[in-house]
């Protein structure tokens, strides 16, 4: 049985002995070959079946986990289960959903964006210092996302066109730089107070529906909804895909490889502006602190919600729940009063389980292709 | 049926460096015909279509497409004047399903005054040129909707080759394209390089498999060393020929 999974032509040959016995079982000579090869295929079909049923199992992995989680916070915690308490799961979730959904289009086409983090900074103190001079609410928030695409065009200019080998170095730079020029910028300082948009998108909820329901989380619903269908009715979004599952193939079908894997950097960069939006919105002001290690979090909830960490696949249902799963571990432990090193590592732990898992899926997809393809 | 061939080289020559790796090769294939080039590794038959499909570029000879001469300068020429080559790493997308990787590149998506990465996908109208390609092409998919990355190495052939048949109007260029296939597989794969046959294109099939070649062949012709040392009708009786002019004993 082993040799069905390792290789293509033994499975073949697996199936194909029975059938042609099927059709000469008058045949004595081959009658005894009958009984053990014609199990053995049986026992394949069952297999099939329990790779498949497996895979599916993995795909809704993480959407089960999070029903778990929000079950088991809310038997051990009476708070969590309260229409405050999910309000600031939603509030605190929100900064990590929006980057996450910028880090998936970076993902997808099989790259990293560690400066996101560091973008968001920079991008509350621009705003609060435009907004400081100018007093205008329209261009903070201009300057805000256009200090997000600046940074986001950095990374993916240098990274295509200085043909580094990974995203990896320069939004590592980035990361740097971007909170060097925050820290410059505001002399180490939070600068107070924001415009009203701001603050109502970051820290106002909306109180025509209930009110525990913040505001930042429609724009969450907003950013998600757009970028979805973006990205499965629009040509660039297929684009996105096509880059990230071969990228010498999309090139040589004439994809505009390196416009398309530049675009994914600046709306991630654009998205860390939106972040920011949120972030000085809530606290009233920019500050060169804010976002600090938050790429890590948008990065692990991508690769918790279940997008692959090769590249080419994943929805920004993923980001979403993988964004929500660690504010809801987050804000569950906090209520049961669990040290925060112990959220650090729980956080980790499933980190680590769910990159397993991505790489068990796609040990049982090879395994399930060439089971079919000997099966069919 | 056109007069001319589908697809005429003339004394193609390529040079890598020190090494003459195309000499003087002529090749000439028709509209309905299936064209074998046959030899050992490095003979050069990986260049010959590598500057047919404008991959590489001849430093001396002619190309021409039904009668028109045409320079190979970069793959999307060679596409553009109705050549599509299928090598042997497939240039497929695991992630995408069969229709997406189909249309890879030639979205059908609207309107038109828009940049084209810009357009709105007609995903139902992809889907159903999709059906009807595959029909034509009698290839069955279990799950069209699977990625396909889930399909067996037959099924990612044929998807390979039906995406050149979708697109090429003139050649159809297989390198190697039952190397990694069962036997089953393999059949289908030959019988869709048949169908591509009468249909009317112009096959050319680079095989180590001398039964395919015997069964698919119209002709064959055999490269040493960069040069054509022999072309036959692959038949059984000119196999032990067709064997001695691919490893260069005398007959």
């Amino acid at each position: 049985m082993h040799d069905i999974q390792t290789t293509d032509e033994s499975g073949e040959s697996n199936v194909e002995v029975p059938r042609a016995e099927q059709q000469q079982t008058a045949d004595p000579g081959s009658a005894a070959p009958v009984g053990p090869t014609a199990r053995d295929n049986e026992v394949s079909v069952t297999k099939l079946r329990l790779v498949g049923a497996l895979l599916v199992l993995l795909k809704l992995g993480p959407v089960l986990i999070l029903l778990v989680l929000v079950l088991v916070m809310s038997s051990l915690s009476p708070v969590f289960a309260t229409s405050q308490n999910l309000g600031n799961v939603l509030s605190q979730s929100a900064v990590i959903a929006i980057l996450a959904i910028g880090q998936l289009l970076v993902i997808l086409t099989r790259g990293i964006d560690l400066s996101v983090g560091s973008t968001l900074a920079l991008s509350s103190v621009v705003g609060a210092t435009v907004f400081g001079s100018t007093g205008g609410g329209a261009l903070t928030v201009a300057a805000m996302l256009g200090t997000g695409a600046a940074v986001g065009l950095v990374n993916g200019v240098v990274y295509v066109y200085g043909k580094l080998p990974h995203p990896f170095i320069i939004t590592l730079a980035t990361l740097s730089i971007a909170r060097g020029l925050a820290l410059g910028i505001s002399d180490g300082q939070p600068i107070r107070n924001m415009p009203g948009i701001v603050t109502d998108i970051g820290g106002g909820s909306a109180t025509w529906i209930a009110s525990w329901l913040p505001n930042s989380a429609f724009l969450v619903a907003l950013v998600a909804i757009m970028v979805s269908v973006f990205l499965s009715r629009v040509v660039w979004g297929r684009w996105i895909y096509a880059v990230g599952g071969n990228p010498e193939g999309a090139r040589s079908l004439g994809i505009p490889r390196s416009a398309v894997l530049v675009s994914v950097y600046v709306c991630s960069g654009v998205l860390a502006g939106v972040a920011a939006i949120v972030t000085s919105g809530r606290l009233n002001a920019g500050s060169p602190t804010f976002g600090d290690l938050a790429e890590l979090d948008a990065i692990a909830a991508v690769v918790i919600g279940g997008a692959s960490f090769l590249g080419g696949r994943g929805f920004v249902s993923h980001a979403l729940i993988g964004a929500l799963m660690i504010g809801v571990i987050r804000n569950g432990m906090n209520l049961l009063n669990i040290e925060a090193y112990l959220q650090l590592i729980v956080i980790g732990v499933v980190i680590v389980l769910a990159v397993e898992s991505d790489v068990v899926r796609g040990r049982l997809e090879n395994r399930f292709r060439v089971m079919k393809g000997a099966a069919a | 049926m056109n007069a001319y061939p589908a697809l005429a080289v003339r004394g193609a020559t390529k040079r890598f460096g020190a090494v003459l790796a195309l000499d003087d090769v002529d090749l000439e294939v028709h509209h309905g015909e299936v064209l074998a080039i046959l030899g050992d590794n490095g003979a050069g038959k990986s260049t010959l279509i590598k500057c047919i499909s404008g991959v590489h570029k001849l430093d001396s000879g002619e190309i021409e497409v039904d009668g028109v001469p045409a320079s190979m300068a970069s793959p999307a020429v060679a596409r553009a004047a109705g050549i599509e080559t299928v090598y042997q790493d497939l240039a497929l997308f695991d992630n995408l399903d069969a229709t997406a990787n189909f249309f890879a590149g030639h979205e059908k998506a609207v309107p038109a005054w828009l940049p084209r990465g810009m357009r709105w996908m007609r995903r139902r109208d992809m889907a159903r040129s999709s059906s009807e390609l595959l029909d034509r092409l009698k290839i069955r998919l279990p799950e069209k909707a699977s990625t396909v990355g889930m399909m067996s190495g037959g099924q990612r052939q044929a998807i390979a080759v039906a995406r050149t048949a979708a697109f090429a109007s003139r050649v159809v260029i297989l390198d190697e394209p039952t190397a990694a296939l069962g036997l089953r597989e393999s059949r289908q794969v030959l019988d869709l390089v048949l169908r591509l046959r009468s249909e009317g294109c112009a096959v050319i099939v680079i095989s180590h498999a001398m039964d395919h070649v015997m069964e698919i062949a119209d002709r064959a012709i055999v490269m040493r060393r960069g040069r054509t040392v022999g072309e036959e009708v692959p038949t059984p009786e000119n196999r032990a020929r067709l064997v001695s002019l691919i490893v260069g004993g005398e007959v």
